[in-house]
């Protein structure tokens, strides 16, 4: 049987994949935050998953306005670098894993989760910078991913209730694949940041730490807050966070925080990570 | 004229929701032809020429073409959209978001509020609240 090992929580600041690419993790600017992924890189190093499921939004790469799925699940043999404007990302294609994308598929409708099944896409900073964050340049990734896209990019965003069932229910896809490999989730995007308008740049670290305790002991009072709190909370864009609730949901009750940290700012980002496993004997 | 909703109490804030979507839906469109670097030489060559297949209002035009990434939003561009066109530009996220801040600080003085710490949550939350 799969077994589901441990949710990463990470923001995926497009501008920490560049610094990657060009070299530039030693700057002044860039070595606080890379060296803080250290630990990050030692843990992952050990645990060693065979897939990663990465949850994280598009930018209006892989999808646009033309169509809108909130929760997606991508089932391709290997998933190219977007351009975002640069050129593709010079990275590893990234690995998808069909049997087990489509095993999730159909666990997830048959369990009332409405999932927009994907054939076709290529995969933008949203999923490869946390593979970088975590991994740093491998020749090639060494997890098979499965990328969960979720929309934050048109309001309204699915709610956080919704987002930690839909990782309940992940779990549930998990325990019931049977082969005996090891998963691990990802939530992505947040913390708070705004890109947009005259509030640019707002930045609430005390919202984003009370997240992240609550994350831990209490994710249902997370689960709970409404769109306009993230919004007027985390900024216009600060709402990607509702997405580490799936992760969350993916995990058991009680979990055990490896890792955590918070680095300001990671170009207009209050930059958040956290590594929670779950609690000995759940 | 906008349906007032209950997020548009947030200051400097323009939510991308179903209005903006139907007001700005051409606009957000020409920005994601920009993937595509066949798309980027026909704009750089005649960017004009080049709107002028999108069915925009001459007031997108005009904030397209002026590079005023305020405006765009006033008229229904989305900032992950709208992005595309800095990122054409090679402008930074420091450069967008100071101009957008719309008080004339520059790229290095939005540098420096993020280096302190990011624009402050306090008397930014509601316009009421700043008022």
């Amino acid at each position: 049987m799969a077994k589901l090992i441990a949710g990463i929580g990470t923001s995926h600041v497009p501008s920490i994949g560049a610094a990657v690419d060009n070299g530039k993790t030693q700057t002044e600017y860039w070595k606080p935050l890379f060296d803080q992924f250290e630990p990050a890189r030692s843990w992952v190093e050990t645990v060693k998953p065979d897939v990663s499921i990465i949850v994280y939004n598009d930018h209006a790469h892989a999808f646009d306005l033309g169509s809108i799925p909130t929760f997606s699940i991508g089932t391709c043999e290997s998933f190219r670098s977007s351009d975002e404007g640069y050129g593709p990302r010079p990275i590893p294609d990234v690995q998808g894993d069909p049997r087990l994308a489509w095993h999730l598929i159909e666990s997830l409708v048959l369990d009332q989760f409405d999932i927009t099944m994907v054939n076709d896409m290529t995969v933008d900073h949203g999923l490869t910078v946390p593979l970088s964050i975590m991994y740093d340049q491998p020749t090639n990734w060494p997890c098979k991913v499965i990328p969960l896209a979720v929309n934050v990019v048109q309001y309204p965003q699915p709610t956080g209730r919704r987002c930690y069932a839909l990782g309940q229910a992940i779990r549930k896809a998990i325990e019931s694949y049977d082969q005996d490999i090891t998963v691990a989730i990802y939530g992505t995007g947040g913390l708070s940041h705004q890109l947009q308008g005259e509030r640019a740049g707002v930045i609430n670290e005390p919202f984003d730490n009370w997240f992240l305790d609550k994350l831990v002991t209490d994710p249902l009072t997370v689960a709970e807050v409404d769109h306009t709190t993230w919004l007027r909370e985390t900024g216009s864009e600060g709402i990607e966070a509702v997405m580490w609730l799936i992760m969350r949901g993916a995990l058991s009750e009680e979990v055990k925080e490896v890792y955590r940290f918070t680095h300001c700012p990671a170009s207009n980002t209050n930059y958040g990570m956290t590594i929670l496993e779950n609690a000995a004997g759940q | 004229m906008r349906e007032p909703r209950e997020f548009d109490d947030i200051p400097g804030t323009y939510v991308f929701d179903g209005q903006r979507n139907r007001e700005g839906y051409h606009l957000n469109m020409f920005c994601k032809s920009l993937d595509i670097q066949s798309n980027r030489d026909a704009f750089r060559a005649s960017p004009e020429e080049y709107l002028s297949k999108y069915p925009m209002s001459d007031e997108q035009r005009r904030c397209v073409l002026e590079r005023d990434f305020l405006g765009m939003l006033r008229v229904g561009g989305n900032i992950y959209y709208t992005w595309k066109i800095a990122a054409f530009d090679r402008v930074s996220m420091q450069a967008a978001g100071a101009a957008m801040s719309g008080t004339g600080m520059t790229e290095d003085e939005f540098k420096q509020m993020m280096m302190e710490g990011g624009r402050s949550i306090e008397g930014n939350r509601s316009k009421k609240e700043s008022n």
